[in-house]
């Protein structure tokens, strides 16, 4: 076990190694930086551009150096925990980020829970009911659950909240609760209004899962020895819950490390349409406005989120069920 | 099913099929594998509608132009906002007059400042089909502007557009933008998933041939494209294409990005497929009689798993329609004037523009139900495709 937890976690180093790499290049792409920007939107505005301040900034952040060296700055400067500057906000990214990495994450691992909490029931429900008014419900739940896009969700629940329940728009906090710092109040506060993005966030999720579900169960309720059980007399909801449902989590708990880079990929979108203040709607307006330094570091943060999550359930994983560590030791 | 649980009895050490197969034997022995696959599928019937949907969807890209009653850049001025028409049948009175529309008056309501639209009942324009309208040239080729339906004879200002899903900001037919819309939409997920399937093929079958050092470069560059979250990851990627592109490159642009992390999961099968029928007897054979190892790929390999491949690439299509759409509605794809599904719903990003107009959401629901067909028909063919499926789902 622990020599298989050494290998995961130097497996995972270079993938972040690469990953920063990857992400600071893809944030150089575009043709011209931030500076040239705003420069131009300073000309444009009518404003007179002073060349040598420019040129400070310039040489402020960098801009003129090789992007190796700017990596380099970049990168160790991020391991001791400075992110630079964001140029739009013209505020330090870690301030901007640090105030919503928290609701990210809960956001993230409230959606794995309520993901697997809805999905599991769900499926096995769908399963031994099958033919019912309740199958058919889910079955057409699942179909359009995978078919809608999570933004297209959260617009149309917006809406109807907004047109005929009389809701605020979005948010996550009670006006009073804002800009407070974190206590029991403003967490409770917080799971008051956090369901909804969390529900939205899951649907996809929940629709895939409860069919995965709700297939294996139905495969494993056709086999001989659920019969013989039954015909021993076991009550029903006893031998469902002990055999069939037990064979049927495993190719689902197998698969919870693919689950979170999902959610938090979609949470980025959905974020973005109601106007959470996670690194979503962050990253969105750091792309478009060509932050880089916020941007680099968002998808950074984001990836690292991913990797550390996908670890620490192939560990759990492993944990549980210990044929997935000798199976992963021929690969 | 009923009928031929009747006729044996199974038991549970059948071989599962089996069942299926004792029904009518004597046609089921004569039919190829393909054939059997075709009368599988052709069973499902949500797999059929999903195919007829699908079919539908695309011969309208194809006759974009001719299906839309107007040109999707045609503004009428006075029609902003205009919701949809309602198609009559019955005049006033009563009286059977076929499909037409009332003629539309735009007036301002004096009280809240909004436009509001009346129908006026002295007016009949019945709808007819094969009129002219719009001049277009089809598929680059054709000049003509011959439309598949319309009001003919009267100009659509005089009597209020034909809008039959309702008008935009710009009192633009949201139904003809969302016929043109549907080309790009629905082939970006065509292309996507070819160029997602070419690298898979290659890189896949290189990995699963070779194996060693290959192999693994391989797979750690897919776990590593696999460890970032996809959409960010997308996002970032279609930033950094420039905005200024033409469309034709926007659309490449976007589709490459998208094959970026779709021909992952296909490599990986693809692989495992390699790996598991390098050593199953057929190949041996082949390999021993001294086929060489391209006409072993092309006429061995391959065919044996393209119905899986298959299978793989309906059911990753709606991603790569999701995606595209998904990004247009931030604005990171595709921006007007390119119309696709997505950059019509950025009209919605304005919850008061839904609010009011709730009709600018309709292009939503063409891409959900695209999605549900193409996910219903890769469900048909999953369990068409598996000759040892007794699927009772």
């Amino acid at each position: 076990m622990r020599d298989y937890i050494i290998r995961r976690v130097l497996h995972a180093v270079p993938t972040l190694f690469a990953i920063s790499v990857f992400a600071f290049i893809v944030i150089q792409l575009p043709p011209g930086d931030f500076l040239t920007t705003y420069v131009a939107n300073l000309s444009a505005s009518g404003q007179v551009v002073d060349e040598a301040e420019v040129a400070a900034l310039r040489e402020q952040y960098g801009l003129n150096q090789p992007i190796y060296v700017q990596y380099y700055k970049w990168i160790t400067n991020f391991l001791r925990g400075d992110m630079g500057q964001s140029f739009y906000w013209n505020r330090p990214v870690n301030t901007l980020v640090g105030e919503r990495i928290l609701t990210t994450m809960l956001i993230s691992i409230l959606t794995l829970i309520v993901t697997y909490g809805l999905a599991i029931p769900m499926g096995i429900l769908s399963a031994t009911r099958q033919h019912t008014w309740i199958d058919y419900i889910l079955t057409v739940f699942g179909f359009i659950g995978l078919a809608t896009p999570n933004f297209l969700l959260a617009l149309i629940l917006l809406w109807i909240g907004i047109q005929h329940l009389g809701l605020g728009g979005g948010g996550l906090f009670s006006p009073e609760f804002l800009d407070a710092p974190w206590s029991l109040a403003r967490f409770w506060d917080f799971l008051k209004h956090v369901w909804l993005p969390v529900l939205i966030i899951g649907t996809s999720g929940i629709a895939e899962i409860m069919r995965v579900m709700r297939a294996t169960t139905l495969d494993e309720l056709g086999k001989p020895y659920v019969e013989t059980a039954r015909s021993k007399g076991l009550a029903e909801g006893k031998l469902v819950r002990k055999y069939p449902v037990r064979v049927a989590l495993n190719p689902i708990l197998s698969t919870i490390g693919w689950q979170l880079p999902v959610i938090i990929s979609g949470s980025v979108i959905v974020a973005s349409v109601l106007g959470l203040p996670t690194t979503g709607p962050l990253l969105w307006s750091a792309l478009t406005t060509q932050d880089m330094f916020l941007a680099a570091s968002i998808l950074m943060i984001l990836s690292v989120l991913t990797v550390v999550g996908t670890l620490l359930s192939d560990i759990l994983l492993a944990w549980i069920d210990p044929r997935i560590r000798y199976s992963g030791q021929e690969v | 099913m009923a009928s031929e649980t009747q006729r044996r009895i199974p038991s549970p050490y059948d071989e599962p099929g089996v069942i299926e197969f004792a029904a009518d034997e004597e046609v089921l022995n004569v039919l190829s594998p393909r054939q059997l696959m075709v009368r599988r599928f052709l069973k499902s019937r949500l797999a059929v509608l999903g195919l007829v949907i699908l079919l539908v969807m695309y011969t309208s890209v194809i006759f974009a132009d001719f299906i839309a009653p107007y040109s999707p850049t045609h503004r009428f001025s006075k029609f902003i906002h205009t919701p949809p028409r309602t198609i009559h049948l019955f005049d006033a009175e009563g009286n059977w007059r076929g499909p037409f529309v009332y003629g539309l008056e735009a007036e301002v309501d004096r009280v809240n400042f909004q436009r509001i639209f009346v129908e006026d009942t002295e007016r009949i324009y019945p709808i007819r089909l094969f009129v002219r309208g719009d001049p277009y040239r089809l598929w680059g080729l054709i000049d003509t502007d011959l439309h598949l339906f319309g009001v003919p004879e009267v100009e659509p200002e005089d009597m209020g557009p034909l809008y039959l899903l309702g008008a935009d900001h710009f009192g633009r037919d949201l139904f003809s933008r969302i016929v043109m819309g549907g080309r790009i939409s629905l082939t970006i997920g065509l292309v996507g998933i070819a160029i997602s399937l070419l690298i898979g093929l290659v890189l896949g079958g290189l990995s699963g041939l070779y194996g060693g050092i290959v192999d693994s470069v391989i797979q750690r560059l897919i776990e590593f494209i696999r460890s970032m979250p996809t959409i960010p990851l997308w996002m970032a990627l279609a930033a950094a294409l420039p905005p200024n592109l033409p469309q034709v490159q926007m659309y490449f642009g976007i589709t490459i990005i998208l094959s970026f992390v779709g021909w992952t999961t296909l490599a990986r099968v693809i692989r495992g497929k390699f790996l598991q029928l390098r050593s199953e007897d057929f190949v041996l054979a082949a390999r021993q009689a001294g086929a060489s190892e391209l006409y072993l790929i092309r006429s061995h390999l391959i065919p044996s798993f393209m119905s899986y491949i298959l299978v793989y690439l309906t059911l990753a299509i709606p991603g790569m329609i999701l995606g595209e759409t998904a990004l247009s509605f931030l604005g990171l794809g595709l921006t007007a004037p390119t119309i696709s599904w997505g950059v019509l719903l950025r009209d919605s990003q304005d919850l008061q523009a839904i609010a009011l107009h709730s009709w600018i959401l309709t292009p939503a629901l063409f891409v959900v139900i695209t999605v549900l067909a193409f996910n219903f028909v890769g469900d048909g063919l999953r369990d068409a495709a598996d000759p040892y499926s007794v699927r009772e789902g």
